[in-house]
């Protein structure tokens, strides 16, 4: 019981040091917040100007929709893997990480604390997107299957924690390039993920790692749930073998973490704040 | 019979790094130099006491702290802690350390309260407790009520040691590992931190491993100190009985200081042992 205790203390220091960073770095995270908005603004924008580009009669709407959803998820998600793949960059740009690693909290704990915050705080974000660009855009989600959307998007949460898992090894085995190699590595699931476009549209060779990204079955559904107003029943072949395939790739991120910090610890990597 | 503080059975660390000079690069295995950081170190501290290690730059002494933080895994030999073996019972002994280090690592914009309080949930103190037992140290250590809620990085470097300071000794460790918690500080804060430590020992029964370029101060609170030079202890004694090791010159008893020149062979450059394979 008293394990369980210090364990969820430890847990909410995560949360609270996390809540402390964004009160410290308020102008940083306006910053991005508003590049994360005019960037969602823009793509929408490209869906709303398709019919005077191509000067074919289109489903405007439609096509507005269908990169709102994308953008929105993708902001979440990304939000997501970058608050976990972050926790251990954070340590190094302010060189607590040895402090950190000496105390009596367990990695699975400081996973807990950190995955609870970004989910908390990514829905936040993506609610306060979704508010402003529906004043720019007529939006009609009124037959949309918001039940189903927010499985989604908890499935969604789930996969993208063991991918932030594994990112997070990288500042710690490269102190110096390792939080640059994790931008690298969002920055492919994008491209991949569709997005901003079916991923039919990539060269058969992208679409064979698109099929590894989970984040391709979050958006994919989440449109056929707010665009087809898709059952909660038929979401249930992915949601299932989403949450089952994150789940397994939270434990081998954990795995991998263990022995990475301890090649760190032999090594003396702990030290150099980078 | 219990078992002491710290026991070290022959700990050897060595570092692998990339050989700087081209010809060194040459030589060495895969461009890489082995630097010898801890040799075959035998060390036992009793509990209660404080022990001061001494030795000059690249002797080996925050590699022996971050080895007993559990920052790092020794090549070779055995640690333990209150009879707790470091490698196999990792969580037991991070619950009994803490450690105060030279550079006052901290979530810069946070304010004092702020870092102690995330310091104090990791160590699963009840925040309530954490609160008042924080502002009661930094108190004693001479902070004003006022800088308590002030981001860090408006701190003076003193001042963000003391607030250093007051994380290690906030968990009330068993074994408090100090190294060199005093240097930049002025002898004022000196003094405030040096009789902290003389009194977390008498009432919470601490043991304290300390590390310092300060001979006064290692004379003024160790019980023992070892004199460590790349990477082995050369000398272990009480500070009077290191200085019957070195004669007296012109009729003039030596001071700890002679005695550590003498010993170490009077260079105070980087004493790192390298092997280049």
């Amino acid at each position: 019981m008293s394990r369980l205790v210090n364990e969820s203390r430890g847990a909410y220091a995560f949360i609270e040091r996390n809540v402390h960073l964004i009160k410290r770095y308020w102008g940083w995270e306006l910053v991005w917040f508003f590049y994360s908005l005019v960037n969602s603004l823009a793509v929408t924008y490209i869906g709303a100007g398709m019919e005077r580009i191509s000067g074919q009669p289109m489903d405007t709407q439609y096509l507005i929709t269908y990169l709102l959803v994308g953008t929105l998820i993708w902001s979440y998600l990304s939000m997501i893997f970058y608050s976990i793949s972050e926790m251990i960059a954070w340590e190094r740009w302010e060189g607590t990480i040895e402090y950190t690693f000496m105390a009596p909290v367990s990695r699975p704990t400081q996973l807990v604390g950190t995955t609870l915050f970004a989910i908390g705080y990514g829905v936040f974000r993506t609610l306060l997107t979704l508010a402003i660009v529906a004043a720019f855009f007529r939006l009609d989600l009124s037959q949309a299957n918001l039940g189903g959307a927010v499985l989604l998007l908890f499935a969604g949460s789930v996969s993208f924690v063991g991918l932030g898992i594994l990112a997070a090894v990288l500042p710690l085995l490269y102190p110096e390039r390792g939080a640059q190699m994790t931008s690298a590595a969002a920055a492919l699931l994008l491209l991949v993920s569709g997005v901003y476009y079916p991923i039919a549209t990539l060269p058969g060779w992208l679409q064979v790692i698109a099929r590894g990204s989970p984040a391709t079955y979050v958006i994919d559904q989440m449109r056929a749930c707010l665009l087809h107003h898709a059952p909660t029943g038929s979401l249930l072949s992915t949601v299932f073998p989403l949450i089952g395939a994150g789940c397994g790739v939270i434990v081998v991120g954990l795995v991998v973490f263990r022995h990475v910090e301890r090649y760190a610890k032999r090594t003396g990597r702990l030290k150099r704040s980078g | 019979m219990l078992p002491p503080a710290l026991e070290l059975e022959r700990v050897r660390k060595v570092f692998s790094r990339k050989a700087r000079s081209f010809a060194r690069r040459a030589h060495a295995k895969n461009g890489k130099k082995d630097v010898i950081a801890l040799e075959s170190l035998d060390l036992t501290v009793a509990r209660k006491e404080i022990f001061g290690v001494l030795g000059p730059n690249g002797s080996g002494k925050s590699t022996l702290i971050r080895l007993v933080s559990t920052l790092l895994l020794p090549d070779s030999g055995t640690i333990r802690v209150f009879g707790h073996d470091l490698e196999k019972e990792e969580f037991t002994v991070k619950r009994l350390i803490n450690r105060v280090s030279v550079d006052a690592a901290f979530f810069k914009k946070f304010s004092p309260l702020e870092n102690l309080s995330y310091a104090a949930r990791l160590y699963g103190m009840p925040i309530s407790e954490a609160r008042v037992k924080m502002r009661e140290i930094l108190l004693r250590l001479g902070l004003k009520e006022e800088t308590f809620t002030e981001p860090m990085e408006r701190m003076s470097r003193g001042m963000q040691q003391k607030v250093a300071v007051a994380r290690g000794f906030l968990t009330s460790p068993s074994l408090l590992l100090l190294d060199e918690p005093t240097t930049g500080l002025d002898p004022y804060s000196k003094r405030d931190v040096q009789t902290f430590v003389r009194e977390i020992r008498a009432e919470h029964d601490a043991t304290v491993l300390l590390t310092t370029h300060d001979m006064d101060e290692a004379e003024r609170l160790c019980d023992r100190i070892a004199i460590l030079d790349k990477g082995k202890v050369i000398a272990l004694d009480t500070a009077e009985g290191l200085k019957t090791l070195v004669p007296k010159t012109n009729g003039h008893a030596p001071t700890l200081e002679d005695v550590f020149i003498a010993l170490t062979g009077g260079r105070m450059e980087d004493k790192e042992l390298e092997v280049v394979e």
